[in-house]
């Protein structure tokens, strides 16, 4: 995501596009919400909806009011942005190929995605006062950061890191985080010893659909122009999102039958490994990545139901896990006709090098920031609900309302 | 014969039909209700104040058995559906005047 050279030339087609890119990514909040929503019991399917809504909106006013500024500020060591964009200020219709503007909003739209894949840690369980806390916290000190470091002229970009539409800053971020998360706030009631399926896997499969269809405003979107780049990048996003549909698709026949929710984890898997390579490799490279990263998440998700760890919408296996795996594709596929960058396969190891160094960073720093965060919130508020509320579902407990059976 | 119709806990279901059918206890009709009983429901605290949650949801079991299996039946029942707390649920025993087959004509008092 380089920001264009040239300052004060609006590009009416590249405004355009972006414009619509940006409403694309805003659907993947909900989308996200619904395919975690009909995942969890009955009892806490308006929760998860809810959660990713409260996300959104959170993160639009924190957005405006400092958080751009904290992203995408002139840089301070390499580390955070400075605040002179803070409450939009000089952030106007005037801007290099796209309004300043609509580049702010196209960014927020990836933060508010970001909380929102989080809520995976603390599902069925969460209180949604500890939420709002932590929600903001978080995306204080561990998104705005790791925005500033890829995309902001933080450290990641200036060491000449790869990551394209947010491999890195939106799913490794997210993943461990929710991870983190779900070891603080500890496993729900009755886990490993009652059956929790899905509730309703037709919700799970919209949810995978808006996700899949927003994705090509994510991927393609970040070219920031309506150009061959922005094509490149449509066209790798959905052949990775196939390959990762059938690559776990196939594995989960060998090992059974080919659920659906699997389908549409496999596809999801392939969307996130394509995500940081999108604009740096060929379109036929992501079929190779879109189907190992499929195979590389089902067996994270195997490893981490044997671990018995209580993260069961599987952010850590598929954002996370998928992440690490795409970010370090990057670095092997990458192919300078494209992007402008040789990977290992193009006689340039040292790429894959930096993805490593930036990929181990920001698992260190997403995990244990939000591993802490996590833990001073339960100490001082509390992150959990009562055993009682658990127990009736938070969609009643925290929201006073149900889904009528 | 005798209708065993137990509503339990939800989550007490999976294992209640497996010690069932791990004693030869095949046949019964399951549905997914909303009860309450003595208490009329629980009370949640909400910002101080108590909110009533009146009906919970449960799961009704029943099944058609010899009277001389009924108090096996329990025993299953209440040793596998029991935690302790308020909300276990309720086992109601009914006499059963005939069974009739649906697929053939047969009326047969003894029929499960």
């Amino acid at each position: 995501m380089d920001v264009p050279e040239g300052r004060g030339m609006i590009d009416s087609g590249a405004t355009a596009f972006i414009l619509v890119c940006t409403a694309l990514v805003m659907l993947m909040t909900p989308g996200v919400g619904l395919f975690y929503g009909g995942l969890v019991r009955r009892k806490n399917l308006i929760s998860m909806i809810a959660l990713a809504f409260i996300a959104f909106a959170l993160v639009s006013i924190q957005w405006v009011l400092f958080g751009y500024s904290l992203a995408f500020g002139s840089d301070i060591h390499g580390v955070i942005g400075g605040l002179e964009y803070a409450l939009l200020q000089g952030v106007g219709m005037e801007g290099d190929g796209i309004p300043d503007l609509l580049f702010m909003v196209f960014q927020m739209v990836f933060a508010g995605l970001t909380l929102a894949i989080v809520t995976s840690g603390v599902a069925e369980r969460i209180k949604i006062s500890s939420f709002v806390v932590f929600a903001l916290l978080w995306t204080t000190l561990v998104y705005d950061p790791l925005a500033h470091w890829a995309w902001g002229g933080g450290w990641a970009a200036s060491m000449g890191a790869l990551d394209f539409a947010g491999g890195t800053v939106v799913h490794i971020s997210s993943g461990f985080s929710a991870l983190a998360l779900a070891l603080v706030i500890g496993k729900r009631l009755g886990f490993g010893s009652q059956e929790m399926a899905p509730s309703n896997i037709p919700l799970v499969l919209l949810g995978g659909a808006l996700l899949w269809f927003g994705w090509f405003g994510f991927n393609a979107g970040s070219a920031l122009a309506a150009d061959g780049l922005a094509a490149s990048a449509f066209v790798a996003t959905n052949v990775a999102a196939a390959a990762g549909a059938l690559s776990w698709l196939c594995a989960a026949w060998i090992r059974g039958r080919p659920g659906s929710v699997g389908i549409i984890s496999g596809a999801i898997a392939g969307l996130v490994a394509i995500t940081p390579a999108a604009g740096f490799v060929d379109p036929m490279a992501a079929i190779p990545i879109g189907a190992a990263a499929g195979l590389v998440c089902y067996g994270a998700l195997l490893f981490r139901v044997r671990h018995g760890w209580d993260e069961s919408l599987d952010a850590w296996a598929i954002h996370g896990v998928g992440g690490i795996f795409g970010a370090l594709a990057t670095g092997v596929f990458a192919v300078a006709v494209i992007g402008g960058v040789d990977g290992l396969l193009y006689g340039n190891p040292g790429q894959l090098l930096i993805q490593a160094v930036d990929v181990a960073v920001v698992v260190a720093y997403a995990f244990g920031v939000t591993y802490i965060l996590a833990k001073v919130i339960d100490a001082v508020m509390g992150l959990r609900v009562t055993e009682e509320e658990e127990y009736v579902g938070l969609d009643i407990a925290q929201h006073g309302e149900s889904v009528r059976v | 014969m005798k209708m065993v119709t137990a509503v339990i806990r939800p989550e007490k279901f999976d294992p209640v039909r497996a010690a069932l059918e791990a004693d030869g206890i095949n046949g019964m009709t399951v549905s997914e209700v909303m009860g309450r009983g003595a208490q009329k429901g629980i009370s949640l605290q909400f910002r101080g104040k108590t909110m009533p949650v009146e009906l919970i949801p449960k799961v009704k079991i029943e099944m058609v058995v010899p009277d001389a299996d009924v108090d096996r039946v329990l025993r299953i029942v209440r040793e596998h559906g029991r935690t302790g707390k308020p909300g276990d649920g309720r086992i109601f025993v009914l006499p059963v005047e005939s069974i009739c087959r649906v697929r053939t004509d047969q009326s047969d008092p003894s029929d499960p």
